[in-house]
């Protein structure tokens, strides 16, 4: 008997996509395999959210295709988008949690627009999502009670509370301590592992990224400029790589945004300056 | 020569803007008039905005409708006592406010109180990503947020205006009756004789609703449409009072042509 290769979760091929004259991505083929934690990096403006709104059909690619599951995002009916939704899980940057709901009431949101339950099931299945991130005993807060690492953790339960097959992440760790930030990296990392999801990262954030992805995509100018492990990575000689791991503020990406040249501005005459 | 090319193009720009602005309220408006049948399935939803949009509006409309029902008493017994029928002051009271101010008035205040905060709300909800949130969730937010809004507001309009002329009708008598003299019998047989419950209360009552739906449309629209920036969200609540107000004067203007010419 011959074990069928995996299929991809995701896939990317070929794609590209702009805003009116701006292109956003050019040619991005990738592909994230199910089980996987893959980290999607880059300068800001680089495409990186722009990837997770492709994969949730919120956009939809002017060129290529993005597959979810094996089937082409981009051709999907309504109804059919919001079947592929029910099996994705999307935590937004600054957890977009309903300000008029609680905790638990966000978390059982899904639950009860999507399933019959009853409600004694739906509460029991809410508090262990909460649970999982720590805050069953924070259930009756509202979100403007929480701070912003525990708003993000709400939001994670929240996208993991129908039991997604993905989970997608927008700059999970931004603006948060060095506490809150450890702990959502772990999360991120154990949920991923202990409840069969695959996960993808957009983070800005080096140390804490590396720490708990499989894979690392980083995008520089809307193309992939490199793909592997995060110790291949950090062993590439390629100088935009290299430069983007370590931070370093000059490289092939320059720390200045184009500008005259400085004598223009410091040393010309006074009609040349602005 | 450029000069002129370029305020063609911004003609063009703008009447196309236009146009496209236009074409999308509609395609929203007739999604939502889609959507009734499923919005009323979860009466729960619908019992809250009537409950948030009718019960915060209720205090404004009322002590409005008692001032105006003040003014109309003061002013109609003036105007009638120089003819010798101020005796007829109950039914000049309770026809202006059943055909026009109850209506007019409430449709207006509604658009102040209420429609603001429906556009702010929505307008907040998409700067902070929730409307997104739940597309994401496989949930359609026209659906869930908007469809139960519109039909909130269509049910409490014809409510806050009866509420509105019945305060008003009470503030008239208190200044017609009470306070300057008219006679009390007079007030009420005049009014019960000269109302005629389809004609006037009727097409009050018809006249409430379509300034429901528009109000709430529009309401619903600015939100919908704002961008999701501070500034977006603040220019889009004068949009729904400058719009709103503008969309009930001119209906009603149509309304009172097509209700009232025979």
């Amino acid at each position: 008997m011959t074990l069928l290769p995996k299929q991809p979760l995701v896939e990317f091929d070929a794609v590209e996509f702009g805003y009116d004259v701006r292109q956003v991505l050019t040619q991005v083929s990738l592909r994230v395999m199910p089980g996987e934690v893959v980290a999607v990096m880059g300068a800001s403006g680089g495409g990186k959210t722009t990837t997770l709104r492709l994969i949730g059909g919120q956009i939809r690619a002017t060129a290529g295709r993005v597959c979810f599951d094996g089937r082409d995002v981009g051709a999907m009916r309504h109804a059919e988008l919001y079947a592929a939704r029910r099996r994705m899980g999307m935590l937004f940057q600054m957890g977009a949690l309903f300000t008029d709901q609680t905790v638990f009431e966000n978390v059982a949101f899904a639950l009860r627009e999507h399933t019959p339950l009853p409600e004694s099931m739906i509460r029991d299945l809410a508090l262990m999502k909460l649970n999982a991130v720590g805050l069953r005993g924070a259930r009756d807060l509202y979100p403007a009670q929480l701070s912003g690492g525990m708003a993000r953790r709400v939001a994670l339960a929240r996208a993991i509370a129908l039991d997604p097959a993905l989970v997608m992440y927008d700059e999970p760790f931004a603006g948060l301590d060095p506490i809150s930030l450890g702990i959502s990296a772990r999360l991120i990392r154990t949920l991923n592992d202990a409840l069969g999801l695959t996960s993808i990262v957009v983070s800005h954030d080096v140390d804490e990224t590396f720490a708990i992805a499989d894979r690392v995509f980083i995008l520089g100018n809307g193309t992939l400029i490199a793909d592997g492990t995060p110790a291949e990575l950090r062993a590439s000689a390629d100088p935009l790589v290299h430069q983007f791991v370590r931070g370093e503020p000059d490289g092939p990406v320059s720390f200045h945004y184009p500008a005259a040249p400085l004598q223009t501005d410091f040393l010309g005459t006074q009609a040349g300056r602005r | 020569m450029s000069v002129v090319l370029g305020f063609l193009a911004s003609i063009g720009f703008g009447t196309r803007r236009l146009l496209a602005n236009l074409g999308y309220g509609l395609r929203l408006f007739l999604r939502l008039l889609a959507l009734l049948p499923g919005a009323l399935r979860r009466p729960q939803l619908i019992a809250q905005q009537v409950f948030f949009l009718g019960n915060y509006s209720l205090s404004i409309i009322a002590v409005s409708g008692l001032f105006v029902g003040f003014v109309l008493g003061l002013q109609g017994y003036y105007t009638l006592s120089r003819y010798g029928a101020a005796n007829s002051l109950g039914l000049l009271v309770a026809l202006s406010l059943v055909r026009e101010l109850g209506p007019v008035v409430t449709a207006l205040l509604f658009a102040g109180r209420a429609g603001t905060s429906l556009t702010a709300e929505i307008g907040l909800m998409k700067a902070g990503e929730q409307i997104s949130a739940m597309e994401m969730m496989a949930v359609d937010p026209i659906a869930r947020i908007l469809a139960p809004r519109f039909v909130g507001g269509l049910i409490t309009m014809p409510f806050l205006a009866a509420v509105f002329s019945a305060v008003g009708i009470v503030g008239g008598y208190v200044v017609g009756v009470l306070m300057i003299g008219v006679d009390s019998g007079a007030f009420w047989s005049q009014m019960q004789g000269g109302v005629d419950v389809f004609k006037d209360v009727g097409n009050g009552v018809v006249k409430s609703l379509v300034f429901g739906v528009a109000v709430t449309f529009v309401a619903l629209y600015q939100g919908w449409r704002a961008q999701p920036t501070p500034e977006g969200v603040s220019r889009a609540t004068t949009r729904t009072v400058v719009v709103a107000s503008l969309a009930v004067l001119g209906l009603d203007f149509m309304l009172t042509a097509l209700m009232f010419s025979t």
